[in-house]
């Protein structure tokens, strides 16, 4: 795309004065970051671009919540559907912090396993995995032992 | 806190080897009345004839009464009751829970909701680690010790549990030497290779079984079942392959013995039985001896 104004595009996704902007995730997992967040469920004001174009990653998509700031472990939970995100506190229109999301060593919840026949997707059972490898993904089912790699990660429709 | 065996590695090389000590105790005295009075859960949601023949002499032999079901079409489970729920009530009137279930994951899950012990029994394609103790409990009845031993597996060695289990066990001793034997399809997965070069442990992998086995201690022998082959074609191919025929034992060593954690269908020859390097049937024999020690161990009653 040689498009002119695509430096204008941009800034359609507006300013906030306090809160938190998620950046660089992937444009196929935004609404996956929405729902792992509950941003669905919130009363903040959001506004997001999606498909905007980026130089490292060809497109991504930008989350900007107003009023919002993440404690560390909730936020991490994104880390498995966008490794590279960055986060930036505003305050009064101002980037106050810069943060980068780090994969944890256990997920409870979100993904699901991949393993059909695991316990947890054939009983009302919450997934937990213990994290072998960040980089790329590896989840070992603390059920069923078997290992869900990056490429097969799916998030669980109800998380929690 | 209660002690659940769900999974080989929960046990430590310490537990495995108070468990062969325990085994060899009960295999000279196998009736001892040490569950007088208590009861135990015998949970087969699925049909499991031998374990579960096996497990329910270890608890008769050791004076326990014995409550459950064979297969999950005499349970409530028919009825939808959840696992969750059948392991809740069952705890409640049970001292011990040895369960077997074609789900993997159910008995780490079972263990996390009951408040008396867990014993799994099989969890699918996952883990059968009261199998994995009595192989265990046989290579040191035949071969004097874990340590130093030159293991062939030979067979379906990706789908294979007690083939993992048993391998993974067995790194924990001193020095072992893999040899695996398997078509293209049934390959030892890339995850437990990794695990052997992690650990400094040598192995080598053959497509051919032939009279490579000379150099073995234990011969590992496993089931190629034909509903593991995506094409029926592959199957036919190798099906008549891994087969163990009595000329093969002709320059084994005289301490070798043949392990099969059976049932066998074709994969070792009749012939082969009258051997004395096959121990099959003794192995069977070995598991109840296994379990009353698994069990004595879980109820701390020795």
């Amino acid at each position: 795309m040689k498009d002119p104004i695509k430096k204008k595009l941009k800034l359609k996704v507006s300013a906030i004065s306090e809160g938190t902007v998620i950046d660089h995730i992937p444009s196929e997992n935004l609404f996956k970051v929405i729902s792992i967040l509950k941003l669905d469920k919130t009363k903040n004001m959001i506004t997001f671009g999606a498909n905007l174009d980026s130089e490292k990653m060809g497109t991504k998509s930008i989350i900007k919540i107003s009023h919002k700031f993440f404690e560390d472990d909730d936020i991490n939970k994104i880390a498995l559907i966008a490794p590279n995100a960055k986060l930036n506190i505003i305050r009064d229109y101002e980037v106050v912090e810069k943060k980068v999301v780090q994969v944890p060593d256990e997920v409870i919840g979100i993904v699901k396993c991949f393993n059909p026949k695991c316990i947890t997707n054939n009983e009302p059972v919450n997934t937990s995995f213990r994290v072998i490898s960040k980089s790329p993904l590896a989840l070992k089912c603390k059920y069923c032992e078997k290992i869900t790699y990056e490429n097969q990660i799916v998030i669980r429709k109800s998380s929690e | 806190m209660k002690k659940d065996l769900i999974s080989i590695m929960d046990y430590t090389k310490g537990e495995y080897l108070r468990i062969m000590e325990l085994a060899a105790e009960f295999e000279a005295n196998p009736n001892q009345k040490l569950l007088e009075g208590k009861v135990v859960a015998s949970l087969f949601f699925e049909p499991s004839t031998r374990t579960r023949l096996s497990f329910e002499t270890a608890i008769s032999r050791l004076g326990g009464r014995i409550i459950g079901f064979s297969d999950s079409n005499s349970s409530s489970v028919t009825k939808g009751e959840t696992l969750h729920d059948t392991i809740r009530m069952v705890s409640n009137y049970a001292d011990l829970i040895v369960m077997r279930h074609p789900m993997e994951g159910s008995a780490r899950y079972a263990a996390e909701i009951s408040g008396v012990p867990v014993i799994n029994a099989g969890d699918g394609a996952n883990q059968h680690p009261t199998q994995t103790l009595l192989d265990m409990y046989s290579i040191v009845k035949t071969q004097k010790s874990l340590d130093n031993l030159n293991i062939f597996m030979v067979g379906d060695l990706k789908y294979g549990r007690t083939v993992h289990s048993l391998l993974m066990a067995v790194s924990q001793f001193q020095n072992p030497i893999f040899n695996f034997i398997a078509p293209e399809e049934l390959q030892i997965p890339e995850e437990y290779k990794i695990y052997l070069r992690e650990k400094g442990i040598r192995y080598f992998e053959h497509l051919e079984f032939t009279d490579i086995i000379s150099a073995a201690d234990i011969v590992y022998m496993t089931r190629v079942q034909k509903e593991r082959f995506s094409d029926p074609i592959e199957y036919e191919k190798v099906k008549n392959v891994y087969i163990l025929k009595n000329t093969m034992l002709a320059n084994t060593k005289s301490n070798m013995r043949i392990l099969h954690p059976l049932p066998r269908v074709n994969e070792i020859h009749p012939d082969v039985d009258r051997n004395e390097k096959a121990y099959y049937f003794e192995q069977a024999r070995n598991g109840v001896f296994t379990r009353e020690a698994i069990i004595a161990h879980t109820l701390n009653l020795k």
